[in-house]
């Protein structure tokens, strides 16, 4: 019994430093966005808003920031449908070559985003089609598409298909099905699929940076600055920003998925759906 | 069972084909089109398209390609087994030992990873640099005199970020394999006469082979494909594979030549998932025999 | 036992065959299901059953043959514009309406006042005695309730038939057999035409005017629960119906009204030649059985009634109402099964214990 105990707590001390390993870059980001100094080094020298309010006249950010909630936005919004389309199809239906469709589909999880960048590349500039904001979206729905699948398949899975063949047997069409069983019962599986692609989308760098034209998105104006030393305690202040802004679309993305479980009568507290 | 096969494989067809259709036109055509590429060759704007394996021949010959592939090989290697190897405790400890709040371990674990990769990793260079936290904590509480140098600008900085940057994607297939393990199959081990030790090598880690798999196969391609990492912590010597071909689209305008080395790096990495695979699927046979 | 208009059919089958490929689930399947009757689809899973009753709500479609519904063809016609509803094994009651939504779910289309939707689905509720349910949480009820509740759902749209399949099967034992009675009630006062499909032989015996007993795709037999048990057709049935035991057997010869019997066990016996199916020769006969509490125990004390044979007590399986035991009889090595009541001061015979068996000549069923 006694071993036992050290085992565990071996292990537990263990995911500890891991976890401070985790979180370590993660706590420096707020630090350094109040730090009096524009040198990015302990000791810290004082407490400031400054960077954040050198923000709001910053006329090139701000463009850099509608550029990305454009794209991130649409992306969202078109991988979300094609990502139902697949779900539905994949848990729905057997259809031939199934193995090889969804097997493109998710393709770019296992494929290097550079490779995925360059291939574009390559085809718009044979095609003759100049880089623009629509090319940087493209990748993207590319990226996103397998995350919104992943999120909507256990959404469709999840729906009895007895409801819907209730619905018809009382009489509605196919439309009207849609419209009062199915799209209410995977609306929380829609939101959150938005809520995830959209954050893929806005923290997407390498695909952004061989594919974005003269507008820049927001990621990309970020490693334009990293270069110069004095605009970095800004680039802190802009970060925790960004952070405050994903961590609570997660939490709200999070509390969908809950939702979802319980009106199923399913245990909420269960991993399912969230990996 | 309600439709007739046919019937079914039709409409599935349907459902899924506009997906498909973007797969096929933005996915699968540009893929084809860089392999093609790869064997033209471009003399500054004028494209010629007589197929050659030019690119394929300075890819595999010169000097510094060859040194720049083996080593993205190397340390992608090396990244994924410090990435899987550091991870598998994790998820052992959050399977195996907590007991209520497993979702908020996996959401503590997931929400670093929703930050802006780019600050992520260059906040690892401001830990570990010269007059970084690392380097300042140690000198503040005595344990070195002056800041340590090796652990930025090289491979073990790019190793040390990567590891940060995959942790999530290493640590949730693992734990779902884990999941995934009938508990009583454990206690039928240890009612058999297994102890602890014994236990965990006959059962679980047999058992947790395919989480592995999968979680070694997710960070080792797209380290490959990364740039950002070796180019702001690798210094020189951390240079990897995709800095070049970024050079090559870029700066040195020699397409052709970057698409016959992000086809070649494809190779490589294809070839290594699927030996990893294959070797995998042996370990787990072999242990479970 | 049926409604006034008993004979009409209300749905007519004809040949209907479905295949899945390879796979047969239907072959051939006829018959005629009268208006205001319950009828029951009994069988093994597997059986076709299912496959059959969701032709009949028009989620399927046969491969061959025909489905009329109340005089008119249904091929082509979707579950939508059929007038049947159905109650799904999951009872698939709609997780994110109230329960009052989900019973006026059909009725949406129809565009009532607020008032008169509210008092249908009032109407309905109090008809599966959940009376002030509506305004409830769907995945709030019981598993009996939501059965009430997708109940409650079929018959507001006031159908020709209503289809349950394995309405029962999710509930413990307790409810299954108060549910088993209610629906049977309702079923009788609402008068709808009621298709039920179970694998639960006491089930369809309880609730049902009619079976069909289906096996492998085709319908075996098609009866009044009585005539399912007393003269089942074919071994088959006999053994998927409540016990059997069976004894080799070969006719001796047809005497008037009376057929001789050599039978394994029992010996030379004459049977009434009514208990001979129509359409069979007594030289077709290769077995019979007894049903186990056709035949008694002759205990001390007691009166012979007919035909007594030596015995021998193998086991005894005590039920508390009843007592089955394994006899052994001379001339057959499996033992039979018989049942017998424990009425007061009777004894529980021991394994070893010599006794006589009793049985009627009357109440044997010839085999082919």
């Amino acid at each position: 019994m006694a071993k036992r105990f050290k085992k565990l707590s071996w292990l537990q001390a263990y995911a500890s430093v891991y976890m401070v390993f985790l979180y370590a870059p993660v706590v420096l980001l707020p630090i350094f966005a109040f730090n009096d100094s524009t040198v990015i080094a302990f000791p810290l020298s004082g407490f400031t808003t400054d960077w954040f309010a050198s923000l709001r006249d910053n006329s090139a950010l701000k463009s850099a920031v509608s550029n990305s909630l454009i794209v991130a936005i649409t992306a969202a919004m078109i991988s979300t449908i094609l990502g139902a389309f697949a779900a539905r199809a994949g848990v729905r239906y057997r259809f031939p070559a199934k193995r090889g469709i969804m097997g493109l589909i998710l393709l770019p999880l296992v494929l290097p985003e550079i490779i995925i960048a360059v291939a574009l590349l390559v085809m718009l500039m044979r095609l003759g089609l100049s880089l623009s904001l629509w090319t940087v979206i493209v990748g993207h729905v590319l990226v996103c598409v397998p995350f919104s699948m992943a999120v909507l398949n256990s959404a469709f899975s999840g729906l009895d298909q007895s409801l819907e063949e209730a619905s018809f047997d009382l009489g509605e069409t196919a439309w009207g099905t849609f419209r009062r069983v199915t799209f209410p019962l995977i609306l929380p599986g829609v939101i959150s699929s938005l809520l995830i692609t959209f954050t893929i989308s806005l923290d997407e760098f390498i695909i952004a940076f061989f594919l974005t034209g003269t507008d820049v998105t927001l990621p990309v104006y970020i490693w334009s600055q990293l270069r110069f030393p004095a605009k970095l305690p800004g680039v802190m202040a802009l970060g925790t920003l960004l952070l405050l802004l994903t961590i609570s679309l997660l939490v709200i993305a999070e509390f969908f998925r809950r939702r979802t479980a319980q009106r199923r009568g399913l245990d909420a507290s269960t991993t399912e759906g969230l990996i | 069972m309600s439709i007739d096969a046919q019937n079914e494989g039709r409409k599935g067809l349907l459902l899924v084909s506009p997906t498909f259709a973007y797969a096929i036109l933005l996915l699968a055509a540009p893929l084809i089109l860089v392999i093609l590429f790869s064997f033209w060759t471009q003399d500054y704007l004028d494209l010629d398209t007589t197929p050659t394996l030019a690119n394929y021949k300075e890819a595999w010959t010169a000097p510094l390609y060859r040194e720049l592939m083996l080593r993205s090989l190397r340390i992608s290697v090396l990244v994924t087994t410090v990435t899987v190897l550091s991870a598998f405790p994790v998820a052992y400890y959050v399977s195996f030992r907590v007991k209520e709040r497993k979702a908020l371990w996996l959401f503590l674990i997931t929400a670093p990873f929703w930050t802006s990769y780019l600050l992520r990793v260059f906040l690892w260079k401001v830990i570990l640099g010269y007059n970084g936290v690392f380097n300042s904590a140690l000198l503040w509480a005595g344990i070195i005199d002056e800041p340590l140098q090796f652990i930025l600008y090289n491979v073990n900085a790019v190793v040390i970020t990567l590891a940060h940057a995959w942790a999530p994607f290493a640590i949730l297939p693992i734990f779902v394999a884990l999941e995934k393990i009938d508990r009583s199959l454990l206690e039928a081990a240890e009612d058999l006469g297994d102890g602890p030790v014994r236990r965990f090598f006959r059962i679980t880690l047999p058992l947790a082979i395919p989480g592995v798999m999968a979680a070694t196969l997710i960070v080792l391609i797209p380290t490959v494909g990364d740039f950002i990492t070796p180019r702001l912590v690798g210094g020189t010597e951390g240079l990897m594979i995709s800095n070049m071909i970024q050079v090559q689209f870029g700066k040195a305008n020699n397409a052709p030549l970057g698409a016959a080395l992000a086809v070649s790096s494809m190779f490589i990495v294809g070839g290594l998932s699927l030996l990893i695979f294959l070797a995998s699927r042996r370990v787990g046979r072999v242990a479970e025999d | 036992m049926t409604a006034a208009n008993a004979d009409k059919p209300i749905i007519t089958l004809d040949n209907v065959t479905r295949s899945f490929g390879a796979v047969q689930a239907l072959r051939g399947v006829s018959a005629e299901i009268r208006e205001g009757e319950f009828f029951s689809l009994l069988g093994p899973s597997g059986c076709g059953k299912t496959t059959l009753l969701r032709m009949i709500a028009g989620f399927d479609e046969p491969t061959t043959g025909t489905i009329t519904l109340d005089g008119k063809p249904m091929a082509g016609i979707a579950a939508n514009h059929r007038p049947t509803n159905m109650v799904f094994q999951s009872y698939a009651i709609f997780p994110h309406l109230s329960v009052g939504d989900n019973v006026g779910y059909g009725l949406k289309k129809k565009r009532l006042p607020k008032a008169e939707y509210d008092r249908e689905v009032e109407e309905a509720l109090e008809m599966v005695s959940l009376g002030g349910y509506g305004p409830r949480a769907a995945h709030t009820l019981s598993g009996g309730q939501r059965q009430r509740v997708a109940l409650a759902r079929a018959l507001i749209m006031r159908p020709k038939v209503i289809l349950l399949d394995e309405p029962l099967s999710a509930l413990d034992k307790k409810l299954r057999e108060q549910m088993q009675i209610e629906l049977r009630r309702l079923q009788r006062s609402v008068g709808i035409t009621f298709i039920l499909v179970t694998h639960d032989q006491e089930e369809a015996l309880i609730m049902s005017d009619r079976i069909a007993v289906m096996f492998d795709g085709q319908i075996a037999q098609l009866d009044s629960p009585e005539a399912l048990y007393r003269k089942p057709n074919t071994q088959r049935v006999a053994s998927f119906i409540g016990v059997m035991n069976f004894l080799e057997a070969k006719a001796s010869g047809e005497k008037g009204d009376k057929i001789s019997l050599d039978i394994q066990a029992l010996g030379k016996l004459d049977i009434p030649a009514s208990a001979l199916p129509a359409g069979m020769k007594s030289s077709e006969i290769t077995r019979v059985g007894v049903r186990p509490e056709m035949m008694s125990i002759v205990l001390e004390g007691a009166k012979s009634t007919g035909h007594e044979i030596d015995a021998e007590i193998a086991e005894s399986e005590y039920y508390g109402d009843m007592t089955y035991y394994l006899v052994s009889l001379p001339g057959k090595d499996e033992p039979v099964t018989i049942s017998m009541r424990n009425t007061a001061g009777r004894a529980v015979l021991e394994p070893g214990s010599k006794t006589r068996v009793s049985f009627s000549p009357e109440s044997i069923v010839v085999f082919r």
